[in-house]
């Protein structure tokens, strides 16, 4: 394939408009310009699989194709999209009959698909290739003295990834001290946030990231990094009602790791989407000026 | 009080089920379990499950149908594949748990009402007919179909965050090309 197409799926085109806003630019800072694969469709997450893993998988199918015919791999940021398109490619290549029986469905439909198209994550295209050399020599001001807890969650790291390892990857660490950050050990950075259950089940949600939060605090971060809409939503969106139940002051910024490299590149600040964060950063920017 | 026996005699299993969910799940090492409990201790959420996934995968071994089905664990799980990649046995759990979400839906004994199935229904539909997910209608359909309404007030606060930061915007999304969606998923059921 001849370079990578952005797949944005739902959630950077809603809740989390400040991941799509500081990734297309920090991949323009180091010469890739991602153009959007026009018409997608929803990778339809956990929940197609759960209700019928033939149309989940012809689903991804199409968005397989529409990228094969533009001779590009796809590129997606949230972990959700990349797992769930991964698996299907990976169905679909493993030539049992009922993914043949997806593939000539996709055919009639006009979009067919011959399993050229590789998927990959933001993180995994950053830190490969050398491209990690070239944002060190893009940084500007670099986050000096910034303690950052790096969050993978789950669906990036587990089940098919080869870039880093499932249980304690350090790829976003490396990325992190390569700004100038300061990345902490933190043990939570694979433990699962819970996923949709935060809007399913609040009381699990809530102690699932109450405990990642306190983690981070305890290991003195002053900001977690994640790389997933889903994580970076169920992190922040609860802090006011842990910080109530559980009578314990987690209050604290949860930040794209794109919107980090960006603030280090010294690409406008107004322009990459921290006017959305529902914590207050102003602690944030008195750390680092 | 009446008494109840806690167990199952050999004729009351369901000797089929071990070898559906194979299929279903597409996963061939069930029966290579040597119940180790590595993905009991490895999941998140097991200590809200009824039955811990190591449970659920001897159920599945002995024929425990109906246990596993209208159990909440197969719910409850996140999919985080924890559990799967350390699974000495190499047994696809993560993807096991899926087949019995398909098969608890399939035959309507899922927990009423309940909201995680409910929500990936709902999504499932949303997408099929649209091509694209719309975050705020979706959680209106979630409240609507497996809750009282009233429980929308409670979300209020956040979506007038959401709302305040741009985050939430209350127009359906859809693909262009829907009738291209409608094909492929006719041609799909005219496959099977």
């Amino acid at each position: 394939m001849n370079g990578y197409i952005y797949y944005p799926g739902c959630s950077l085109k809603g809740n989390s408009k400040h991941y799509e806003e500081s990734i297309l630019p920090v991949f323009r800072e180091i010469d890739m310009q991602l153009d959007e694969l026009e018409d997608w469709n929803c990778c339809g997450a956990t929940a197609y699989f759960s209700v019928d893993a033939g149309k989940a998988a012809a689903i991804c199918g199409r968005n397989l194709s529409l990228a094969e015919n533009l001779n590009k791999d796809i590129i997606a940021p949230c972990a959700g999209c990349y797992l769930t398109l991964k698996k299907s490619n990976k169905f679909l290549a493993g030539g049992t009959e009922k993914a043949q029986k997806i593939l000539r469905a996709l055919d009639k439909a006009g979009c067919s698909y011959s399993g050229q198209v590789d998927v990959k994550h933001p993180l995994e295209v950053l830190v490969q290739d050398q491209r990690l050399d070239k944002i060190k020599a893009r940084v500007e001001r670099p986050l000096k003295g910034l303690r950052v807890a790096c969050y993978y969650g789950c669906q990036l790291v587990r089940p098919f990834t080869d870039f880093d390892d499932p249980d304690y990857p350090v790829s976003l660490d490396r990325l992190m001290a390569a700004i100038g950050a300061e990345p902490v050990d933190f043990s939570g950075k694979t433990r699962c946030c819970g996923g949709s259950l935060t809007g399913t089940i609040e009381e699990v949600g809530l102690r699932l990231n109450y405990i990642l939060l306190k983690e981070a605090k305890r290991k003195g971060a002053d900001v977690i990094s994640t790389i997933c809409p889903l994580c970076q939503f169920n992190l922040e969106i609860l802090q006011d009602k842990m910080v109530k139940k559980y009578k314990d002051n987690i209050t604290m910024p949860i930040l794209y790791f794109s919107q980090l490299i960006g603030l280090a590149m010294g690409l406008p600040k107004e322009d990459m989407g921290f006017s959305r964060s529902i914590i207050d950063l102003k602690p944030l920017w008195e750390k680092i000026g | 009080m009446e008494i109840q026996r806690k167990v199952k005699y050999e004729e009351e299993l369901d000797r089929q089920f071990l070898g559906l969910v194979k299929e279903l799940s597409g996963c061939e090492e069930i029966d290579r379990c040597i119940q180790c409990g590595t993905c009991s201790s490895s999941c998140p959420m097991s200590v809200y499950m009824d039955y811990p996934p190591r449970k659920i995968i001897a159920m599945i071994k002995n024929g425990f149908k109906e246990e596993a089905l209208k159990s909440f664990t197969i719910w409850l799980c996140p999919s985080c594949y924890t559990c799967q990649v350390r699974c000495p046995a190499n047994i696809k759990i993560t993807d096991v748990m899926y087949a019995l979400k398909r098969m608890a839906i399939g035959e309507r004994v899922y927990p009423a009402r309940f909201a995680i199935p409910v929500l990936d229904k709902e999504m499932s539909k949303i997408i099929a007919s649209n091509g694209r997910n719309s975050e705020l209608w979706l959680i209106l359909n979630l409240y609507l179909k497996s809750r009282k309404p009233w429980g929308l007030l409670k979300m209020a606060p956040l979506g007038l965050k959401l709302m305040k930061t741009g985050r939430m915007s209350l127009k359906k999304e859809s693909i262009k090309n829907k009738e291209q969606l409608r094909t492929l998923l006719k041609a799909l059921k005219e496959e099977a």
